[in-house]
């Protein structure tokens, strides 16, 4: 008989070092175990593509300063060739990448992670020089005046004024004076130039409106006046004054965004992450490109950040699976189909995941049955099997989405192939062995991918796994270990029950 | 829900199915011979060179193109089995008793046309039964007919003997009765009769159906305690034989007896499932423990019968035999 002290050792081995390796992170970083003592923090990745021509690149990118409402904790610029650095030009900030040359398509990146934070307001300024009266043609000019005189009689001060400009110009039913300019102007320009024309220093800026994952996010204009004591935002469409509390303004200045020299079709456009992690920790872990940090995945850029998230919860549910085939003998449809179920129901959020599962696997059930009279080949028959999946797929959203259930939109998160051969499994099982296996094991499948699910989803899991990732050899251990457990299984205690009679 | 605690359980000696999976499928069957078992004409061509006699065999139609020459040696044939090399489980197994004029008879009764069994054979060849939908082949082979004897104690269908066999030595035996629960197929966990077979001699031990003892078989009302199985030893060394022939120390012999051509190896399993203790009432451990623990495994199959009928037949393990100090612990 083989040793197995080499297979347990090197699964002490495993334990040890995973454990061993988070408790040091812990310590050294303070990354805290529980997500509890957690602040939330927002990373926001600008992104900036164009095309480069051959020539020298200078790329110029318009960085935030004291956004209100805001605290900077860090950045960062990733740039593969590029030299860095942060310039200040006539008081501005911008980031500014350079090479000696460059072609082809080209990505720089600029990563900067904030924390709310409501103390930090807009700070006192100087005001700008009054500004000069903007120079219209007519017949803007006269109805540049009538506008402007029609908002003075309804406000007295300079916000006042601007809130009703707004009123104007936003108005459902603008007026002829308004209808004009608007003709004439864009609304984002037009605003500010008759503040302008006004005498009130008046300026856009974009804000970047932060929601979860999102990707591909564009800047938002805003509307900022100056009071005469500091600068003061309004929302020039709905005329609120104030920055919302999920608006992150990027660009304080009219200057431009992005400037490229050597660079054709540039664009720049963000994606932000909410992460919830210590701020003091993360600005020391972000540091610490040395020592244990670079175990870090806060490094990656934030799109693969998200991924992972995901791809390293998977283990947990393939530990789910392990455990609840070995040792409780839940008979599934397919090895690790419940883990892909689960997945997908993190996405879903779980009961409208588990009504679109079933609805979508019973459907496909029933045509499944005319589909197997037809004497298909296998490899034709999950083909066909796809086809539906996506049709009833499609089906159920547009029924879905009619009714006003946005549910229905979910099901595209499942994957499709995975449900075509669960169908096709659960045909077959009906055939050979009648509707009560399907059931069994249906109702089998379903509860471990529920139980995946639950595991997978509880914010500890999700903290621990993305933030200790060597915490995944132990996860690693106990399923090497669960593969070599040779006791009986919770089924059997049931299966064998009659044998209590031979007892002796 | 009724339970039984795992400490009587493993007093009983009962093997689990992850302790089959570990200690004896894993340690003990090479992967390399599965492709042995799991294609029957394999089976068939090497079981034939360990002198182990399988159902003739009629025809192999590997090709599309074979199917004329099928058509056309149709009507010498007579009765026979049609099958696929890869198939599991009776999966596209259609048994031809005899003629009606133009039409076949099948084993349920029902008359099928020459199409029909042409087309059948198209679909295996297709992989329509083979495990993963991979290309097969068909076999076209003798029909068993069963002994009178069992016979009339099988509902429908021919009964078949599974036979554990560890190390080349039968550990554990049982004869599987189809019944009406069943629809004539001799798979325990849809309804037929599982019944425990005395090593030492082939007669019934205990039987069960639905895991429950029965005492006569639910169909034909006959005691199913007095049954016996001829020709015993020979099946045994049949079985014992097909270690020999593919080295797979855990295996399953599933063996027919034909009324004219006696003993017969139906198909090799790697993977035997756990049910055969619950119709010997018995567990499996302390005889794959008792094998283990031999410091001198024997070498022919003559040797290895002779003593698992002695040191396994009824009653089991009989004071006089002390058992072999366990080499290792589990
Ligand atoms: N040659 C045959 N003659 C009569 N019946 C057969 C023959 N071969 C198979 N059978 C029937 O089909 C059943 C299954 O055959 P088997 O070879 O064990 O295939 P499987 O791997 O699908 O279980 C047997 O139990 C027997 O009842
Ligand atoms: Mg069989």
């Amino acid at each position: 008989m083989r040793s197995r002290r080499p297979f347990y050792a090197g699964v002490f081995i495993l334990l040890i070092t995973g454990i061993l390796l988070s408790a040091l992170r812990h310590y050294e970083l303070d990354i805290p175990w529980l997500p509890g003592d957690q602040q939330t923090t927002w990373l926001v990745e600008a992104r900036i593509d164009f095309e480069a021509v051959g020539d020298p690149v200078r790329a110029s990118l318009n960085l935030p300063e004291q956004p209100p409402g805001f605290r900077v904790l860090s950045e960062q610029a990733a740039s593969p060739g590029y030299g860095f650095s942060v310039v200040r030009k006539q008081g501005l900030r911008r980031g500014e990448w350079s090479i000696r040359q460059a072609t082809g398509p080209q990505t720089l990146y600029f990563k900067a992670q904030f924390t709310r934070d409501p103390e930090q307001g807009t700070p006192v300024s100087q005001p700008p020089p009054a500004p000069e009266p903007v120079f219209w043609e007519e017949p803007q000019a006269t109805a540049v005046d009538q506008v402007l005189s029609v908002a003075r009689q309804r406000s007295s001060t300079p916000e006042s004024l601007t809130r009703e400009l707004i009123k104007l110009i936003r108005s459902s039913d603008p007026d002829q004076n308004a209808s004009l300019l608007l003709t004439e102007n864009d609304t984002h320009d037009l605003l500010p130039e008759l503040l302008r024309h006004a005498g009130i220093p008046a300026r856009t800026v974009g804000g970047l409106v932060l929601e979860n994952a999102r990707r591909l996010q564009p800047l938002k204009p805003f509307l900022e006046i100056h009071n005469g004591e500091r600068w003061l935002t309004f929302n020039p469409r709905t005329g609120d004054q104030g920055v919302p509390d999920n608006v992150l303004l990027w660009r304080r200045d009219a200057t431009s965004l992005l400037d490229v020299m050597g660079g054709e079709a540039s664009e720049v456009n963000f994606s932000m992450m909410r992460q919830t992690i210590p701020a003091l920790s993360l600005a020391r872990s972000e540091a610490t490109q040395e020592g244990l940090g670079f175990l870090s995945l806060y490094q990656l850029p934030v799109e693969e950040q998200g991924m992972f998230r995901t791809l390293l919860l998977l283990p947990l549910g393939a530990l789910v699976v392990a455990f609840m085939r070995i040792i409780i003998g839940v008979r599934t449809s397919g090895t690790f189909m419940p883990v892909l179920i689960a997945v997908a129901f993190l996405q879903t959020s779980l009961l409208p995941g588990l009504v679109t599962f079933i609805a979508v696997v019973t459907v496909g059930l029933l045509l499944r049955g005319y589909l197997s009279s037809l004497n298909l080949l296998l490899v034709s028959r999950i083909a066909t099997l796809i086809i539906l999946v996506i049709f009833i797929s499609a089906g159920i959203s547009i029924v879905g989405y009619q009714m006003g259930f946005n549910p229905g939109m979910t099901v595209t998160f499942f994957p499709m192939v995975i449900l075509a051969w669960t169908i096709e499994r659960m045909s077959i099982l009906w055939e050979e062995e009648g509707a009560r296996e399907v059931v069994v094991q249906g109702a089998g499948s379903l509860i471990v991918a529920v139980l995946a699910y639950l595991v997978m989803q509880a914010p500890l899991v999700g903290h621990l796994t993305f933030n200790f990732p060597e915490l995944h050899l132990v996860v690693l251990a106990a399923i090497l270990l669960l593969g070599r457990y040779t006791g009986y299984k919770l089924s059997e205690l049931h299966r064998f029950e009659p044998m209590s009679e031979h007892e002796p | 829900m009724k339970w039984i605690s795992p400490f009587r359980l493993a007093r009983l000696g009962m093997l689990s199915m992850n302790r089959r999976n570990v200690d004896y499928i894993a340690r003990y069957n090479d992967r390399a011979s599965y492709p042995l078992v799991d294609n029957k004409l394999r089976t068939k061509l090497l079981a034939a060179d360990y002198g182990v006699a399988t159902p003739g065999l009629k025809q192999v139609i590997r090709l599309q193109h074979d199917i004329p020459r099928f058509r056309e040696q149709a009507d010498q044939l007579g009765s026979l089995a049609i099958k696929p090399a890869k198939g599991s489980g009776g999966k596209g197994i259609v048994v031809i008793t005899g003629r009606d004029g133009d039409r076949f008879l099948k084993g349920s009764g029902n008359a099928v046309d020459l199409a029909f069994l042409e087309r059948h054979l198209s679909n295996i060849l297709a992989g329509l039964y083979s495990l993963g939908g991979s290309p097969d082949v068909a076999i076209v082979e003798d029909l068993i007919e069963c002994s009178p004897q069992l016979n009339e104690q099988s509902f429908e269908g021919v009964p078949d003997i599974r036979i554990v066999v560890f190390q080349g030595y039968p550990v554990m035996a049982m004869l599987r009765l189809a019944s009406h629960a069943s629809d004539g197929k001799a798979n325990l966990h849809q309804g037929a009769i599982g019944v425990g077979l005395d090593i030492g001699t082939g007669s019934a031990l205990h039987a069960v159906q639905f895991n429950r003892t029965v005492h006569t078989h639910p169909d034909t009302g006959l005691p199913l305690n007095r049954l016996s199985i001829p020709d015993w030893r020979t099946l045994l060394l049949m079985a014992s034989r097909c270690y020999d022939a593919t080295g797979l120390g855990y295996m399953g012999a599933d063996m027919v007896i034909d009324a004219t051509d006696g003993p017969m190896l139906l198909e090799l399993n790697a993977r035997p499932g756990l049910a055969i203790q619950m119709a010997n009432g018995q567990g499996l451990l302390p005889r794959l423990r008792h094998i283990e623990a031999l410091r001198r495994p024997h070498l022919t199959a003559e040797e290895r019968v002779d003593y698992a009928m002695g040191r396994f037949g009824a009653p089991l393990m009989s004071p006089a035999n002390p058992e072999p100090e366990p080499v290792s612990s589990p």
